[in-house]
């Protein structure tokens, strides 16, 4: 019994996924949907890393590619290439993004022993953008803070609030 | 009762404020001897009064509860309507609704108005001398004064489904016991057979001997809330008479109006209430209350929401089953007339849920006719305001936002429009002036009218402006009719004739922008010395549009069929042969700037270079522009969904939508396009070119 409640309080479910040969991991939680890469609608004007709008059952919701977020040059999509839907909390909303990786991985649960503060990034990958690091057979798995990645550039809210 | 009555306070305040505009259209046409009138103005007070003591807002009751004692006063006769006691009414209306905002935002209400008028009202209450009225409360007393009264007989037949609206009759025994000692007795011939017992039906009556001075109001306050869902006689308790009451004590009994000795200590002489008029109103509630249920707006936007995606889903089924159409199968055949079916029902199915959130523009124009009353005494003007068409149904998110500038418009109606009494019998004209606003639908649009019959727009004076503010040049030759559009112009400020009722800052820019903010448009017609006409046309709603799909290399966009002016087909030499570099086209009399969608979206040109190019003359802001793009594709009305809600808001994009094949489509914004596509040197090249253009024609002529 305590384990299972050591693990409910101390551990998370992840899903990973890849990213220019990197295993990046969000919380299963926030995770909505997984599906393959279709072409989306393009928005005039946006950076290069946003790839345009995309028809969620109704809801209109905008598509990033990762890749071209953290400066790591594209990558033809493929067969593996996904668009990974996920919740973000924007101000007192949530929004639904789309998140283009390369390919899921896993779903692993991260005990908090695991876990080690992020270190210092090169290469486009600002440090705010992750909240830590797991090392899990051998293999580093960088935890992502979608709320902070999500919320910044492009996708900044309006200062004018959302009307 | 553990029951958290916050959950209902909405509501209250939501009835409150219905009931506020009750009072108010009331009293503006209050007259004296409609009692039919005067009922339902005191009705609406009694409601609020009572709805505020039940979930503690003290100092609303308080208040309402004097208005409510003159308004009864007024009511039985025993007081004068005069003009005075209407404003001092109309006032505290202003007071109530006041009090109820705050009680809504849980703020403290600062108001020194509230207090004032409070104690104008207990002035008018104490002091001001009951007039015309033949039969003073105090004649009453008399009459009745013979027999000794010790209290009241009430016999309460609860309904059986009494319960199961969330009342408890234990809860009004004690409230009754508060009055006075009572004498209980229970009344269970109506209880059936124990095998055919219903535990959540209520078979019982109550028969309580209540000996005390209270009034009958008093008493009926007790079953205010189960007055429709009860059997209930009320008589007075006689020294004499005791328990000698029928149990079906017939009306005409209560119909007298007894008098307690107290009458003069109590505030609220409402023993005038009789059965007969507590009857009427509760017979139609009741009869109102089956024609309508009151439901939550989200509700109804996730309803609408559905049947987006249910249009889009069945367009996308259509498509898929006439792409099978070439096969030659019975079940093909099946599937096509199944699915011309589906279209048809999901287009009906889509138009009532539309019409769920219409509601008559009579909300919005209600608040004129004390908008003018108030007004035209400020100004000293005599004004009749005509009403027309006020059943004419719209979007009720459009009407939210329809209030302000129509507020704008009749107030500069009133203000700029109507002229003094004087000035009008000078020129021949009956003294009061007419505002007349009208409200029709036109095609998906509807259409509302203001129109007054008073000196008209000053050409004169607008042209003058115009110039000062540099907006047009001093040998610009203008018709009449394009003076007068100048006025919606930003920076054309009519500052020097500020008043503090048109003057607040807001300018007729600022009412067309809001307008075309709606997908709508505004115009004006006027002539001088007869009067001005205000037309505003706005979208049923917002949530759908007519849209022309245009096509840029493989983008597809939508362009609001209401901005567009015509679509025309140009030789490349045309964009390219005038001075400017290809910015600006001879359209008609004018020349209008081209806005090269490619351009200003960045969308990737495609190797094929076609000679001739489609445009497309869109207008917005007020201006006319050519945009420029590969292909025109169908026309098709379109499901608004907002870009804002998991994205942000896009320079020239006004939201998306999503197509027949399931792919989402831009809808453009015409006015921001405009914005952002044009130079300032195009705008400044554009003005001198129209210039020369009116010259020449000029020398023509």
């Amino acid at each position: 019994m305590t384990d299972v409640a050591d693990m409910l309080v101390d551990s998370r479910q992840v899903l990973t996924f890849i990213l220019a040969e990197e295993e990046y991991a969000v919380d299963i939680l926030r995770v909505q949907e997984i599906r393959g890469w279709s072409a989306v609608t393009r928005i005039p004007n946006a950076p290069d890393y946003m790839k345009g709008v995309l028809n969620l059952r109704g809801a209109i919701i905008p598509v990033i590619d990762l890749r071209l977020r953290f400066g790591f040059g594209a990558r033809a999509y493929d067969q593996t290439t996904v668009i990974v839907v996920v919740w973000v909390n924007s101000g007192d909303r949530q929004r639904s993004i789309g998140l283009v990786v390369d390919a899921v991985a896993e779903t692993y649960a991260i005990s908090n022993d695991e876990m080690s503060p992020a270190p210092l990034m090169g290469a486009g990958v600002e440090p705010d953008f992750i909240e830590g690091l797991a090392t899990l057979d051998e293999k580093m798995i960088i935890l992502l803070n979608l709320d902070y990645l999500l919320n910044s550039g492009d996708l900044a809210l309006d200062e004018s609030g959302s009307e | 009762m553990s029951i958290d009555l916050s959950q209902f306070i909405p509501t209250f305040l939501e009835e409150s404020f219905e009931g506020l505009e009750v009072m108010e259209s009331g009293l503006l046409n209050l007259d004296a001897n409609d009692s039919e009138q005067i009922n339902a103005i005191f009705r609406a007070a009694h409601s609020i009064k009572g709805g505020a003591g039940t979930f503690g807002f003290g100092h609303i009751t308080e208040f309402t509860h004097v208005v409510e004692t003159l308004l009864d006063e007024v009511r039985g006769g025993d007081r004068a309507f005069t003009p005075s006691l209407q404003s001092l009414l109309l006032q505290s209306v202003d007071c109530i609704r006041m009090l109820l905002e705050a009680a809504r935002d849980g703020v403290e209400c600062e108001s020194d108005q509230i207090g004032t008028v409070h104690q104008e009202l207990v002035a008018e209450l104490e002091g001001g001398a009951p007039a015309p009225a033949t039969d003073t409360p105090q004649a009453h007393p008399a009459d009745t004064g013979a027999q000794q009264q010790k209290g009241w007989l009430i016999h309460f037949v609860p309904e059986p489904h009494l319960l199961m609206t969330g009342n408890e009759p234990i809860l009004m025994m004690s409230a009754l016991a508060e009055l006075g000692d009572t004498e209980l007795s229970v009344l269970e011939d109506k209880l059936p057979e124990f095998s055919e017992l219903n535990p959540e039906e209520l078979h019982l009556a109550w028969q309580v001997q209540l000996f005390s001075d209270c009034s009958e109001a008093d008493v009926r306050e007790v079953f205010e809330w189960v007055e429709d869902d009860c059997e209930l006689t009320i008589t007075p308790l006689m020294d004499t008479a005791v328990e000698s009451a029928p149990a079906e004590e017939p009306a005409p009994q209560v119909d007298t109006p007894v008098e307690q000795p107290t009458a003069a200590e109590t505030p609220a002489p409402t023993t005038q209430e009789t059965p007969k008029t507590a009857a009427k109103p509760a017979a139609r509630k009741a009869s109102q209350e089956a024609g309508s249920i009151r439901v939550g707006i989200d509700k109804i936007d996730g309803l609408i929401n559905r049947v987006g995606e249910l249009v889009i889903t069945q367009s996308m089924l259509s498509q898929a089953g006439s792409e099978l159409a070439e096969q030659d199968l019975p079940a093909v055949e099946r599937l096509h007339e199944g699915l011309v079916q589906l279209e048809r029902n999901t287009r009906d199915l889509q138009e009532e849920v539309m019409r769920i959130r219409m509601l008559p523009i009579s909300f919005v124009f209600n608040r004129f006719p004390r908008m003018v009353h108030d007004v035209s005494a400020k100004l000293n003007k005599q004004v009749e305001l005509k009403l027309s068409g006020e059943q004419t149904e719209l979007d009720k998110t459009v009407m939210e936002k329809i209030g302000d500038p129509l507020v704008h418009l009749v107030r500069n109606s009133l203000d700029h429009g109507l002229e003094p009494p004087e000035e009008r019998l000078a020129a021949g004209k009956d003294e009061t002036g007419i505002v007349h606003l009208n409200a029709y639908h036109q095609g998906g649009y509807i259409v509302i009218e203001i129109k007054d019959d008073g000196r008209g727009l000053n050409t004169e004076r607008i042209r003058e402006k115009a110039l000062e503010n540099g907006l047009i040049s001093p040998d610009q030759p203008l018709a009449e009719s394009e003076i007068h559009e100048l006025i919606f112009r930003a920076g054309f400020s009519t500052a020097a004739e500020v008043s503090d009722l048109s003057g607040r800052g807001v300018g007729m820019d600022v009412v067309r922008k809001n307008i075309e903010s709606l997908g709508g448009h505004v115009s004006v017609q006027s002539e001088t010395g007869k009067g001005s006409t205000f037309t505003v046309s706005l979208p049923l709603t917002l949530a759908i549009l007519d849209g022309q799909l245009v096509q840029i290399n493989d983008e597809v966009y939508i362009v609001p069929l209401v901005s567009v002016v015509e679509s025309i087909q140009v030789a490349d030499s045309e964009l390219q042969g005038i001075a400017g570099e290809g910015r600006l086209f001879r359209f008609r009399d004018e020349y209008i700037p081209i806005i090269h969608l490619r351009r200003v979206f960045d969308v990737a040109s495609s190797a094929a270079t076609a000679s001739t190019s489609l445009m497309v003359v869109v207008e917005g802001g007020g201006m006319k522009v050519g945009l420029i793009v590969d292909d025109l594709q169908g026309q098709q009305q379109v499901v608004i969904k907002s870009l804002e809600t998991n994205y942000k808001r896009v320079d020239g994009i006004s939201g998306a939508t999503i197509l027949g094949d399931g792919d989402v489509a831009l809808i453009l914004d015409v006015a921001g396009l405009i914005k952002i596509g044009l130079e300032p040197t195009t705008k400044h090249e554009l003005h001198r070119k129209n210039e020369q253009l009116q010259v020449e024609e000029e020398a023509l002529a």
